[in-house]
């Protein structure tokens, strides 16, 4: 089995995880335009074995049986429809035939066929013609099983807006006629930036992100790091800029359990427990950071991932060294400046240079109207105002974040902060 | 102890495979606590929802059956209870009551020496 497959998970992520590779396979059988009758024929295939193993019980190779029902699902509707329809063009003439249907069918059901086949499908699903979220949404609900209403609520969408998004994609998808081809290296280098940033923004979308149930950040976060890692793995993606988005995933990643506490409480950086910080992950995040030290170009994700890679390093956080993080912030503001960064930033100036310069650096951040929305552009001036002493300042700036959390955990974590302000902490 | 047939009927389908992982695991859990806890007799067998009926005097073979896909069972499991009350008590923890199915309850019939 290809790198997405290698992970035993048991069955854990079985349906969704194998959903993206038997529709990527699929669809190249029916080629792009059939995109729908691909999803159709393979949510089929998967109810079947649902059913079955829902009274029988788990087979011993699941995989392998969803792969067979997915075949064969394949073959039944090639049958039925070849008449009224044109399949993948490159394969149409064979699929025609009932002497070399099965054969071209089980070609593209080999292990090593479907293993590109993610790929293929990964790089389809970051077409230029889309906007990013479109993309991310796109990937999630393709290559990591995730329902319109999950996704709907990993995005804070209504579930309206959520299919919407969806549709207008697969629309795209459907027009692009065949899967993008992997083997091009001039075409997989150009198309490559574009997927770098839609894992990216995937990772961020669980690692930062706003859904309410701290379990779907996760899966967001692991599900980026898969597919990052199937890129990687392949020949032409394993260039320095995947191996830094490798590198911050897995650095940030190593802190996501240590982010909430024992009684599911957010906990910041200052407070979480480091001795559980992921080391496994570390060590991982650290060699692809290594990995990522070739070639001239330092990207958004080198810098992202130096950064974590400091936090990780460190045993404390006055010993973390600041000033170090600053300067990498400042990088990262010249390779792709935002008001967000901006915010981390002037965090790190205000442990490395004290609350004042802190406050001086927040008050600086240009179209500081974008982050009007975000809780934790409140909490920083909060934070900053409460180590001046001003109490009463800090507490109008929790007040707002508070108003603008956008889950229990946030909920729970200003209104800690807010308590600090009255010295009750 | 005596015996009963749970006729599994109707359910929708999940609408994403990740529903249908989540189904796939409550089954699971459901089952193995039916073993674990000396209730299974027999894990059962799913069932096409459609196949042929055979009927009348005349033999006739027809597709069927044509209920509602509500009320087409899906399969059977063969478990033990003391009693009918405790094999519908059992009965309530089935996933199928999440997904609009239900679960029949059915002693097995017993020759009474």
């Amino acid at each position: 089995m290809g790198a997405a497959g290698a992970a035993p998970e048991g069955i854990d992520h079985l349906f969704r995880r194998e959903h993206g590779r038997m529709v990527a396979t699929v669809s190249r059988i029916f080629g792009m335009h059939n995109l729908k009758l691909a999803e159709d024929a393979v949510q089929d295939a998967f109810c079947r074995a649902l059913e079955v193993w829902k009274v029988r019980g788990l087979p011993e190779n699941p995989s392998a049986w969803l792969i067979t029902a997915a075949k064969n699902r394949a073959l039944d509707v090639i049958r039925r429809e070849r008449t009224a329809r044109r399949f993948a063009p490159e394969l149409d003439r064979e699929l025609r035939s009932e002497w070399t249907l099965v054969q071209a069918v089980e070609e593209q059901f080999s292990a090593n066929a479907i293993r590109d086949d993610l790929l293929r499908m990964m790089f389809s699903c970051c077409h230029p013609a889309m906007p990013e979220d479109a993309q991310v949404a796109l990937i999630l609900n393709i290559l990591c099983g995730f329902g319109v209403a999950e996704i709907a609520a990993a995005f804070m969408l209504t579930p309206a807006a959520s299919t919407k998004r969806i549709t207008r994609a697969k629309q795209i998808l459907a027009r692009s006629k065949r899967l993008f081809e992997v083997t091009s290296r001039r075409d997989f280098a150009a198309r490559l930036p574009a997927v770098h940033r839609a894992l990216y923004l995937l990772f961020n979308a669980g690692y930062h992100g706003a859904s309410a149930e701290a379990a779907v950040r996760g899966e967001l976060c692991r599900e980026a790091i898969r597919l990052a890692r199937a890129v990687v793995e392949h020949p032409l993606g394993a260039v320095p800029e995947t191996h830094a988005v490798c590198a911050l995933m897995c650095l940030n990643a190593a802190r996501i359990s240590a982010r909430l506490d024992f009684a599911g409480n957010l906990l910041s950086l200052f407070e979480q427990d480091r001795r559980r910080w992921d080391q496994a992950l570390i060590a991982q995040g650290l060699a692809f950071l290594e990995s990522s030290a070739a070639g001239a170009n330092i990207s958004e994700y080198h810098v992202e991932a130096a950064i974590a890679a400091v936090h990780a390093r460190a045993p404390t956080v006055e010993a973390t060294s600041w000033d170090e993080i600053v300067t990498l912030y400042r990088l990262l503001m010249q390779i792709r400046p935002s008001p967000v960064v901006a915010l981390n930033q002037a965090i790190a100036i205000c442990q490395s240079a004290g609350a004042s310069a802190g406050l001086a650096a927040l008050q600086a951040i240009e179209h500081a109207d974008r982050l009007a929305a975000y809780p934790f552009y409140s909490a920083a001036f909060g934070e900053l105002e409460l180590r001046l002493g001003h109490r009463e300042s800090a507490r109008g700036h929790f007040r707002t974040a508070l108003g603008l959390a956008r889950n229990p955990e946030e909920q729970r974590f200003f209104s800690r902060r807010l308590a600090a302000c009255e010295g009750r902490i | 102890m005596p015996e009963f047939a749970y006729l599994y009927r109707g359910g929708t389908r999940p609408e994403s495979p990740q529903q249908a992982q989540q189904v796939m695991q409550k089954w699971i859990a459901w089952m193995k606590d039916l073993a674990e806890h000396g209730h299974m007799v027999d894990r059962g067998q799913p069932l096409e929802r459609s196949g042929k009926i055979v009927q009348g005097a005349n033999k006739s073979v027809i597709d069927g059956p044509f209920a509602e896909a509500k009320d087409v069972v899906g399969g059977f499991t063969l478990i033990k209870a003391n009693d009918i009350s405790e094999a519908a008590e059992l009965a309530k923890n089935c996933p199928i009551l999440e997904r609009g199915g239900h679960v029949e309850v059915r002693p097995i019939m017993q020759m009474s020496m």
